[in-house]
């Protein structure tokens, strides 16, 4: 256990850290508290003084403020549902013994390592391209009329490409959990008669329930924020504008700093809102 | 019941031969030991009674019927791990009742086996409670219990004390025996702590690399090991395997007589060495004699406390009618 002493050395030594985080946090965090109540237009006068609680009536009252919380939570919604779902299946699979499992195993990782930008672009051009894309020639193969993904489909596409980014994370942390899965147990559950579906729901399932927690809450945190796929692909229309791509709009295409800054707060509220429900749901995994 | 018999049954694990062709009956209601220094199969063995390996040829029957392509689940066996094999997020009377639960047992049936068992093994108090807030022998416990409410034909156990610290050892091979003696159910045990096998077994099966050595009742084991390995692993301390000219006085390659055969003197003896290290345990003492040819050491053993020690000069007899003889293969001359 640690002394009086390696306390306060831990502390000092930790010190340049927690005051670094804290600048990087703090600084960002006050000067958007601080923009979303003045009235700052940078192109048509720039800082016209304090707006008092302006901003943040007018950013709730623009019609386009509740569709865009709605489109950020299925996006979130959907992503983690096929992350995980997938991610657990694709964790078992991967777990099993075959030829060629480091190959495979990099190739289901590859993914992760592919910028934003470059992923969704690629969706964008080379599957979902309603006239040249592969997605479009199946369709055309079993003669049906190409689907206009990104028109169409707007809010699925984006969360099928979010998920195709995410998905190797999600399976990498699953892997390893299963991996740390006791055979004996699955063992002693087959001799007491589980099936190998009672075995998942009643062993590895439950082994795997921290691992899951884990993977819910980091990619909460990052899907929540989600902008270049939905940049790259639809710019915002169909229906695919995020609470982000909304600030966005506010601040650079309106350009008004102090609507897009009570924005911004809106989508820490919006955050701590969803951190704060998935901590209830999921949260009690961790613990134990 | 609980008849098992293995009909040359084989187990390669690649190229490598870890069982070869065996023959093996347990009889309903024994208590088997599997005894055997590290690696030589025990588990393995267990593990193709249990349905959890593949044998790679032979046949496996429980109660006359064929069990070799058999599922674990179908066998009506239950089997103990080493590691205990508890499933961590579940209570322990989740734990208890999972096997009943997979076989859709009506709730008040479960309810009563799993009180009773419960009750039986001391662990009424402890129902509620995760696998992880329990001591060793009380998990060890809960694993029992989870083996005992299916009523299975037989129970498999791979050195279940083995993570025990001593003096629960003790208790728990009591509480075992007990429940064998109570359910009378067949019991194949794994070990290899020779204690327990020599007190819970019906039966000791010896082996050494996958094969069977010996198969007796404890004491035959012990007065008449069939071989010079049998010999040397039954008993504690070690039986001295003597060779050279001593052997060849009794017509045999080696012979061996156990630490407790041998009479102890100060002044005259067949043999003549120098005590090396002495372990005085109060209620024996263990003697290692150096300068006896043909085994060095040679351990005595003497009932209570003498006044012998390092650096002493002793004599030894060895008593006439307990001297075993082995040939040059190692096999017994009767
Ligand atoms: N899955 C496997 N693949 C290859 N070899 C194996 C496998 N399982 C066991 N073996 C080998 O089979 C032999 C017997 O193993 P087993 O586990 O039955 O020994 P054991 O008698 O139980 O030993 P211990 O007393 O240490 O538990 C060992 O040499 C081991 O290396
Ligand atoms: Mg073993």
């Amino acid at each position: 256990m640690a002394t009086q002493h390696s306390r306060s050395a831990a502390r000092i030594m930790m010190a340049p850290a927690v005051f670094l985080l804290l600048v990087w946090m703090l600084v960002p965090l006050c000067m958007t508290l601080w923009f979303s109540f003045r009235n700052y237009l940078p192109l048509r006068g720039g800082d016209l003084g304090f707006a008092g609680f302006n901003n943040f009536t007018r950013f709730v009252s623009s019609s386009a403020f509740w569709p865009s919380v709605l489109t950020t939570l299925i996006i979130v919604g959907g992503v983690l549902l096929i992350s995980i779902v997938f991610g657990v299946l694709l964790a078992i699979l991967l777990d099993k013994p075959m030829w060629g499992q480091g190959i495979v195993r990099i190739l289901v990782i590859a993914p992760f390592f592919v910028m934003p930008t470059v992923s969704a672009l690629v969706w964008k051009n080379m599957f979902m391209d309603p006239v040249n894309g592969v997605l479009a020639h199946l369709w055309r193969f079993f003669g049906a009329d190409p689907l206009v993904w990104l028109q169409d489909a707007s809010v699925f596409s984006i969360i099928l490409i979010v998920s195709w980014q995410w998905l190797p994370f999600a399976t990498l942390i699953l892997l390893t959990a299963i991996q740390s899965l006791d055979s004996e147990q699955l063992e002693a559950a087959e001799i007491d008669g589980a099936t190998p579906l009672a075995r998942f729901f009643f062993i590895s399932l439950p082994h795997l329930s921290r691992a899951i927690t884990i993977v819910v809450l980091i990619q909460t945190i990052f899907v929540l924020a989600v902008f270049a796929e939905i940049f790259v692909t639809t710019g915002g229309a169909f229906g695919t504008r995020t609470l982000t791509y909304l600030i966005y709009q506010r601040v650079l295409e309106s350009q008004n700093i102090g609507l897009g800054s009570a924005g911004g707060v809106y989508a820490i509220i919006l955050a701590n809102i969803v951190a704060i429900f998935l901590m209830r749901i999921v949260g009690k995994n961790l613990d134990n | 019941m609980g008849r098992i018999q293995l009909k040359q049954v084989k187990k390669a694990f690649g190229d490598v031969v870890v069982i070869p062709p065996l023959d093996l009956e347990i009889v309903d209601g024994e208590f088997v030991v599997f005894v055997g220094p590290s690696g030589c199969g025990k588990s393995t063995l267990l593990r193709l009674i249990a349905g959890l390996e593949d044998t790679t040829s032979g046949v496996i029957e429980i109660d006359g019927e064929d069990a070799t392509a058999l599922p674990p689940a179908k066998r009506r066996l239950a089997m103990v791990f080493q590691s205990y094999a508890l499933y961590p997020h579940m209570t322990v009377r989740k734990n208890i009742a999972f096997p009943l639960r997979m076989a859709k047992m009506d709730q008040a049936e479960q309810d009563r086996r799993i009180e009773a068992a419960a009750k039986a093994l001391n662990l009424t108090d402890y129902l509620h409670r995760r696998p992880g807030q329990l001591s060793g022998g009380q998990r060890q416990r809960v694993a029992i219990g989870r083996a005992i409410v299916r009523e299975p034909a037989a129970f498999l156990f791979d050195e279940p004390l083995s993570n025990l610290d001593a003096a629960l050892r003790v208790g728990m091979r009591m509480e075992i025996s007990e429940l064998h003696k109570k359910l009378k159910t067949t019991m194949v045990y794994v070990t290899h702590d020779q204690v327990e096998a020599m007190t819970m077994a019906d039966k000791i099966v010896v082996l050494q690399a996958g094969v069977i050595e010996q198969v007796g009742s404890p004491l035959d084991l012990y007065h008449t090991p069939r071989n010079k390995f049998v010999a040397g692993f039954i008993g504690s301390p070690r039986m001295n395997l003597v060779e050279g000219t001593e052997a060849a006085k009794h017509n045999a390659t080696t012979i061996g007589v156990r630490p407790e055969h041998i009479d102890i003197s100060t002044t005259e003896g067949l043999w003549q060495g120098t005590v090396g290290v002495a372990e005085h345990l109060g209620s024996d003492t263990f003697l290692h004699v150096h300068g006896v040819p043909g085994c060095d050491p040679v351990t005595v053993r003497i009932a209570g406390d003498v006044a012998l020690n390092h650096g002493d000069t002793v004599h030894l007899t060895p008593r006439a009618d307990q001297i075993h003889k082995f040939d040059a293969q190692g096999l017994r001359i009767s």
